[in-house]
Parts: C-alpha cells; sequence; structure tokens
C-alpha cells in the first residue's frame, strides 16, 4: 500500500500485517494484509464463514493472531489504546434487555470511563441518533427488531470512537429501519470516523463503503473500489442473461464459445461489450437452432459478478 | 406434536453433554452423600453417637465402674478431660464446654461412690453432674440421662439379679443433675443457628444462580462488546464480586431482622458480630458463585453442579443438619466447608456471646476463600478472552 507509506502509522485507523489465524483444522484467516486510510470506509464482503466475523474481532482485539500483527492507529490491537480508540458492534444484540435503551447506553458509556456530564450529554446523543428519544424508558427488550439494531450501534459509539467496527449490522432490519441504520453510517461518515463494515449484502458496501475488499476463505482476494473491481475482473462489459424455452444443443453452444457464455440448463449469461449489436446477433443466432428465448435481461456488472468471477460462487451461498 | 416438543428438548439436552450426564449423576451423588451424613453411611444403622468427657473427682470403685460402662456404650466417645491443673477439674470442663471445644462432660463428684454403697430407702440417691451446651448438641443430655439409668440399673442388679421394675428404681438409684451451660437463660436460642444455618445456605445458592449472569453475557455477545471496552475481565469480575457480596449480605441482613421482628431473634446485642460474619460471608458465597459460573458453559451446567454444590456444602456444614449429629469423620470432612466456617462463626455470635476479636479463625478462613476462589474464578474466565 503505497499510501499507507505516505501517512504516519499513528494516523492508520487499522495496519494489518500477515495475520493468519486457525480454529482446530479450519483456517479462519490466511495471510491477511490491509492498511486503511484515516476517515475510510471499508467493506469487508464475504459470503458466511469466509472470515470477516474473525477480522473484525481480531481487530477488536477478542481474537488473539496465530502469526502476523495488527496495529489501530498504531497501538497493537486488545491493548488499552487500541481499545480506546474503538467502537464494536457485534452481529448480536448485544444489550441487557431488560434495561433501558437510556440505562444500557449509560452502562456502556461507563465501562469506556465516561463519567457525569460527559456522560449525560453522551447517552442523549446517543438517543437522538437512534430516534429513541421518546423510547428511552422502555425496557429495550420490547423494542423492534430495527430499534434494537440502531441502538446496538449506539451502545458501540457512545465514547466517539475514531474506528467504528460494524459486523452485518442490518442482519434482520426492515427496509424502512435499514435506510434508518444508513443514515447513521452517514453521519459518522460525515464527522471523519473510519468505519470498517462487514456484510454479505453488495447494496449495502457498495453505497457505503469508500473502498471494498472480498474475503473468501480467510484471505482477501481483491481490494479496491468499485470500479475498480469491476475492471480488474468482469471489465465493463454488461451482463445478458436469456432465458430459453428448451435445452441448448450443442451445435448452439459451440456457436456461444467466443461470447464466453455462461450455461446453466436453458439459462445463458453472456457478457456483452455492444449490448444492441450483440443480443440481436445472439437471437438470430438462436432462432437459427430453433431455440426460443423467452425472457432477456440486460444488467451492469455489479460485485456479484465480480465475486462470481473471484470464486466461481454466488455470494450469498 | 407433542412428542416433536418432548424429541426437540432431549435433542438440546444430548447437546449439552455434561448437563446430560449431571442431571443423572447428581442426584445420585447428593443421594450417597446425604446417606454417609445422616445414616452413618449405611453399615452402623442411624444410632447417635455423643462425644463427651468423663470427670471422676470421686475416684472410687463405684465411680471407675461407672466410667468404664460409659467407655465400653456403644453410643457414646469418651474424649479426654480437660488440664485440669488450674481451678480444678469441674471448672476446666465447663470451660471447655463454653469454649466448644468439649460438647459434654459427666462429672462424678467427690462421694459418688459412698453415696451409691450406702443403699436404703433413707439414704440419698448418688449425684451426677451432666455438664451440656444445648446449642453444641441438645440431645445430649437426654441421651446421657437415658444411657446413665440403664448403667445404675446394671449396677444395681450385678449383686441381686432380681427382677426389678427398671421404672420404679430410677429415682432413687441415680439423681442427675443436668447444666446447660450455654443455652440456659437465652430466649429462642435456635432461631439464631437456624437462620444462620438457612440463611447461608441460600446465599450460595442466590450468588451462584446470579453469578452465572456471565454466562448469558457470553452468549449474547455483552460480554465480547464489555472486552472490548476499558472493563478488562478483571475488572469485570470484580465488579460482579462487589455486586453479589452486596446482594448477599443484605440478603442475610433481612433474613435476620425479619427473625429479629417476627420470631425473637436476638440480633439486638450481636449486630458488630453479625457484620462481621455476614460480610466475610458474603465474600466467600460471591467469590464461589463466580468460580460456579466460570467453570460451567452453559446454564443448564451450573444450575447442576450449583444445586449439587451447594447442597452436598450445606449438607456436610450443618446448614441442613447440625454437625454434632454427624459422624466424626464428616464433622471433620464438614469443616472443607464454607458453611461450616460460617456457621460457626454465628454461634460464637449468637450462643457464645464471644467478642468480634474471637471470630479471627472464621474470618481468617472464609476471607482466604474469597480470595483464593475469585483467583481460581479469574483464572477460568481467560476461556472467554481473546483465543
Amino acid at each position: 500500500m503505497s499510501e499507507a507509506q505516505a501517512v504516519d502509522p499513528a494516523m492508520l485507523p487499522v495496519d494489518i500485517r500477515d495475520v493468519s489465524k486457525k480454529f482446530a483444522a479450519r483456517q479462519a484467516l490466511d495471510g491477511i494484509r490491509l492498511t486503511m486510510q484515516p476517515g475510510e470506509s471499508l467493506g469487508l464482503l464475504g459470503p458466511n464463514g469466509a472470515g470477516k466475523s474473525t477480522l473484525i474481532r481480531a481487530i477488536a482485539g477478542l481474537r488473539r493472531p496465530d502469526s502476523g500483527e495488527i496495529r489501530v492507529f498504531g497501538h497493537p490491537a486488545g491493548g488499552a489504546q487500541a481499545k480506546a480508540c474503538l467502537g464494536y458492534v457485534p452481529q448480536e444484540l448485544a444489550l441487557y434487555p431488560i434495561l433501558s435503551p437510556r440505562e444500557n447506553l449509560l452502562a456502556f458509556g461507563r465501562y469506556q470511563g465516561l463519567r457525569g456530564a460527559a456522560l449525560e450529554a453522551a447517552v442523549e446523543r446517543g438517543l437522538r441518533w437512534t430516534g429513541l428519544e421518546e423510547r428511552r424508558n422502555d425496557k429495550s427488550g420490547s423494542l423492534s427488531g430495527g430499534m434494537r439494531r440502531r441502538l446496538n450501534m449506539a451502545a458501540g459509539a457512545i465514547h466517539d470512537p475514531r474506528l467504528f467496527l460494524l459486523d452485518e449490522p442490518t442482519v434482520g432490519v426492515d427496509p424502512q429501519s435499514r435506510e434508518r441504520i444508513y443514515d447513521m453510517i452517514g453521519e459518522m461518515r460525515q464527522q471523519g470516523v473510519s468505519l470498517i463494515y462487514t456484510s454479505h449484502y453488495m447494496e449495502e458496501v457498495e453505497r457505503l463503503c469508500d473502498r471494498i475488499a472480498i474475503i473468501d476463505h480467510g484471505r482477501i482476494i481483491a481490494s479496491g473500489t468499485r470500479q475498480e473491481l469491476v475492471s480488474q475482473t468482469v471489465g465493463e462489459r454488461q451482463m445478458l442473461q436469456m432465458d430459453c424455452g428448451a435445452p441448448l444443443p450443442p451445435p448452439l453452444q459451440e456457436r456461444l464459445a467466443p461470447w464466453s457464455a455462461m450455461v446453466e440448463g436453458q439459462c445463458v449469461r453472456v457478457a456483452v461489450e455492444k449490448p444492441a449489436d450483440d443480443m440481436r446477433a445472439l437471437l438470430d443466432l438462436f432462432h437459427a437452432h430453433q431455440v426460443p428465448v423467452r425472457n432477456l435481461n440486460l444488467s451492469s456488472p455489479t460485485l456479484e459478478s465480480v465475486f462470481l468471477h473471484l470464486t466461481g460462487k454466488e455470494l450469498r451461498e | 406434536m407433542i412428542l416433536s416438543v418432548a424429541r426437540t428438548h432431549l435433542a438440546r439436552l444430548r447437546r449439552d453433554s455434561a448437563g446430560f450426564v449431571l442431571s443423572f449423576v447428581v442426584p445420585i451423588v447428593f443421594f450417597s452423600i446425604f446417606t454417609v451424613v445422616f445414616g452413618g453411611g449405611g453399615r452402623s444403622g442411624s444410632s447417635m453417637v455423643v462425644r463427651l468427657a468423663v470427670v471422676d473427682q470421686d475416684q472410687s470403685e463405684m465411680s471407675r465402674r461407672y466410667a468404664e460402662a460409659l467407655g465400653k456404650h456403644r453410643n457414646l466417645s469418651i474424649l479426654p478431660a480437660p488440664d485440669a491443673s488450674q481451678g480444678g477439674a469441674l471448672a476446666a470442663t465447663e470451660q471447655a464446654i463454653r469454649k466448644g471445644a468439649l460438647p459434654a462432660a459427666i462429672v462424678f463428684p467427690q462421694g459418688f461412690g459412698a453415696q451409691t454403697l450406702a443403699g436404703g430407702d433413707s439414704a440419698p440417691s448418688p449425684s451426677v453432674v451432666l455438664l451440656v451446651d444445648s446449642a453444641s448438641n441438645p440431645f445430649a443430655a437426654p441421651v446421657l440421662s437415658r444411657v446413665l439409668e440403664q448403667i445404675a440399673v446394671a449396677q444395681r442388679l450385678q449383686p441381686e439379679p432380681a427382677a426389678v421394675a427398671t421404672a420404679q428404681v430410677e429415682e432413687k438409684l441415680l439423681k442427675i443433675e443436668t447444666r446447660d451451660l450455654l443455652g440456659a437463660g437465652k430466649e429462642n436460642p435456635w432461631i439464631a443457628l437456624s437462620a444462620a444455618g438457612l440463611g447461608v445456605m441460600f446465599l450460595f445458592f442466590t450468588t451462584s444462580t446470579a453469578g452465572g449472569a456471565i454466562i448469558d453475557e457470553a452468549d449474547n455477545g455483552t460480554l465480547e462488546r464489555i472486552l472490548c471496552t476499558r472493563v478488562g475481565m478483571t475488572r469485570l469480575l470484580m465488579g460482579k464480586m462487589v455486586y453479589l457480596s452486596g446482594l448477599a449480605t443484605v440478603q442475610l441482613s433481612v433474613m435476620f431482622i425479619w427473625g429479629a421482628l417476627f420470631f425473637g431473634l436476638p440480633l439486638r446485642g450481636h449486630v458488630t458480630g453479625f457484620l462481621v460474619m455476614t460480610v466475610v460471608t458474603s465474600l466467600a458465597a460471591s467469590a464461589f458463585g463466580l468460580v460456579l459460573a466460570a467453570a460451567c458453559r452453559t446454564r443448564t451446567q451450573l444450575t447442576a453442579i450449583s444445586n449439587l454444590a451447594v447442597l452436598v456444602m450445606s449438607a456436610l456444614g450443618g446448614s441442613l443438619y447440625p454437625r454434632f449429629l454427624m459422624p466424626e469423620f464428616i464433622q471433620k470432612l464438614g469443616l472443607l466447608t464454607l458453611n461450616a466456617w460460617a456457621l460457626d462463626g454465628f454461634v460464637k455470635v449468637f450462643w457464645r456471646d464471644e467478642s468480634v476479636l474471637m471470630l479471627w479463625p472464621q474470618v481468617l478462613v472464609l476471607t482466604c476463600a474469597a480470595a483464593m476462589l475469585l483467583f481460581v474464578a479469574r483464572r477460568l474466565a481467560t476461556r472467554w478472552e481473546a483465543f
């Protein structure tokens, strides 16, 4: 990372060098190297079990790497100074359901060393941020799933961290609450907080993150902006999906080879550079082989295509 | 559908293999221990053994015969009489009983043999003095009286083995003077001991259940979040210790205040000693609760193990059943439990009216136990930290 060399290491939110971690026979992290820039929002994209949560826990100091080193703003991960810099939002709703939102925020604020007026101010800020001011004294367990997710975030951000780690914060949340969470994250980004956001929802990562790291089998297999990832892998070609009314005969499949078509049953996916011309040519070809085309779908390259290209499997597998 | 629900729960139980085993092992272990503690190990029946010293001031042939008969009795265990170098044998024995070093004693005063041999309806009955502490063993006095009467009848019948109605001759054969050195004059003497016994047992139940909150925190991710803050595991455990100790102190205090208000428990006049014992007992109970919670993987395991541990400790330590009624080796084994030390302290406060300074052995043992258990809990809790 050439940019990393230009910045004071103590300013780097996260600097990960060759980190590996194994649980029994399973290699959870495999030689991870990653550097974040101040104020950067990094998305970790990968399927379940890819190593996203293990990596985020290692940054939070909750997992000890077998080898390699992780630094948070220049401090070793897991140390008191590193912990003071970061806020962690686990996948689980890590709250006290019997306590009210206000009491939960008070508890986690105290755990972060806040006292007196600073604590009260942080709690009020958290309640405003989450939109839970009117539910401040209700039991947290009685809140809706979306409200609890927001409270879960506020509990991790109560001490104004410089680095915010969010591990799939929108799991099980309805679209409306998800938008609210996106807004909350947007506010943090505006304040210059560095973010690491794990998800297997690519649209979230595309929307919220400056840079995306695709992780699979404990390795970062690609990283960059969305455009960089697309151009490095599938290119800017659009994807044409054709649903046919009959199986594709072998002669037709041979004729499709120059398009690098992917055939799955009666479905064909083809990367096209000139959509109008290519579509016309393909329809003629199918017509010549007497294979009816029932549906055509043209789409721009997505992270899903990138992931499919890199790993050979769907993101949500 | 009903069976499906049952099968699901069975599958969950099978997943928690430790809990599965414990659910069968706990009742067996508990049954076995209770049988040993209360039933003499299932070999010697349930006969109670009274431990006592024999003080023979008479040194006559008759008193020796009585002492010999006492020594042979299967329900009696004769302990060495206290050193009588200062203040005479009787005073030394009384002092030993007051201090709890001796549960009971039979004193054959001077002239006992002569009175026995005098016989005749007009002659005074020979006197024997029974020194007991009804707190240490309330059954000592009736048991020893009965044994002495049996011996008296046997001694009387030896020279002329005619059929004599025992009930008719008992009063004339022997005059037994019973002196309860500690219980006499006390109002509701058993209330404090009962409150202490049950109170300490429930203290352990409370702390082991409340201590299990850390298992819930680990399950729902709250523990990970806490470990990401400035609160490390050591501070977390210390904080829990403070909370549990406070909870336990209030619980025991409420119980004793209730006893004082409605059952005449003599709390007034013993407040300082009570508070000292309550605080150290609460500390030990809290650390004990944390050890159990840190050692268990699931709530099911914790429930099974804490029930077993608390009930066994309570049985051996005297919370459920007086230790003086247990076989001697079980009494000694009981000293390995926190209950026994706690109850000994409360007995000193409420029964023996001893000063707070005299509580030092119990305070020392319970405080050291609390420190050691907290250390063990901290070591066990490393499994929740970064791995």
